[in-house]
């Protein structure tokens, strides 16, 4: 972006400014919107534990022994079921967006059940997904 | 159509490019990422369920395989480019301070190569081997 010139004194003129957070009433699509972006974060740190698994594996057996003890302990579990949500909400998230970029579902009601579907269906899939996990062990 | 008179050359027109010398670039390749990553991730979760947990051996006969290499591989440049474009975005927003930005920004680009890098080259080492 293009630099702005600050004046000396930029408290000497009185502009509007844009209200923090806090100050908004929540509601569903502001809600998922942070998650969105949230969950793109949270995806993007936790590229390291996909680092760590996949070159532990290419490193040798007890290498991917120390990564398949962390991920599989009660702590790793839960923190890989939390990665799986955010991947699922991300995802979600994502395609909404695809719908907005199509111009559809502004509008007050397909908007907050886009919103409600992007939750619910990323905790659906979540669950879906552990639990074809554990039955295929 | 009818073309309104207007300073800039028909090259300029075509380009679509302001003063800025950049268009909607950043916009459309976050998209076309965002896009291969679905499937790309869906099939990221499902070799994770078949090798997560099992043992060395076991793990490695699943990621060597052609097609789930591959695909891994295609995960690996689609998620690195769509990461590091939606986090510059982030910092865009949140990181105000001229040097912290520019840092932050690089900081960025290497850890996203650095990612794909440790993870192309460990998914390659495994399939072929070594
Ligand atoms: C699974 C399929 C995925 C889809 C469909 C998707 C879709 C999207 C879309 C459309 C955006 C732009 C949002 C906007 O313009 O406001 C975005 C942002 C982002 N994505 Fe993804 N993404 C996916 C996977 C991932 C993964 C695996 C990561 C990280 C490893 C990731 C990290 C990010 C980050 C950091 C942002 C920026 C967040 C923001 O600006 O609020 N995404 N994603």
């Amino acid at each position: 972006m293009a630099d702005v010139k600050v004046p000396a004194q930029r408290h000497a003129f009185a502009r509007p400014l844009s209200p923090h957070l806090q100050i908004y009433r929540w509601s569903w699509t502001m809600a998922m919107s942070i998650f969105h972006r949230v969950t793109g974060v949270a995806l993007y740190l936790g590229t390291a534990l996909v680092v760590w698994w996949l070159v532990a594996l290419a490193t040798g057996p007890s290498a991917y022994e120390t990564a398949r003890w962390a991920m599989t302990s009660l702590v790793g579990r839960l923190i890989l079921f939390g990665y799986t949500w955010a991947v699922f909400h991300h995802m979600l998230g994502g395609l909404r967006h695809f719908v907005w970029d199509f111009g559809a579902a502004f509008e007050r009601g397909p908007r907050m059940a886009l919103a409600k579907a992007t939750l619910a269906g990323s905790l659906a899939l979540t669950v879906i997904t552990w639990v074809v996990g554990y039955a295929v062990r | 159509m009818s073309i309104k008179p207007s300073m800039r050359t028909p090259l300029s027109r075509v380009r679509g490019l302001g003063s800025a010398h950049a268009g909607t670039d950043h916009f459309w390749l976050q998209r076309v990422t965002a896009l291969s990553n679905v499937p790309l991730v869906l099939v990221f979760i499902g070799v994770v369920i078949a090798a997560g947990g099992r043992d060395y051996e076991a793990a490695r006969a699943i990621v060597s395989h052609p097609a789930i290499a591959i695909c891994l591989l295609l995960l690996v440049v689609s998620v690195c480019v769509h990461m590091r474009l939606g986090l510059q975005i982030v910092i865009e927003d949140y990181v105000h301070g001229h040097g912290a930005k520019f840092a932050a920004t690089i900081a960025n680009t290497f850890f996203a190569f650095a990612v794909g890098a440790a993870l192309g080259f460990a998914v390659l080492k495994i399939s072929f081997g070594a």
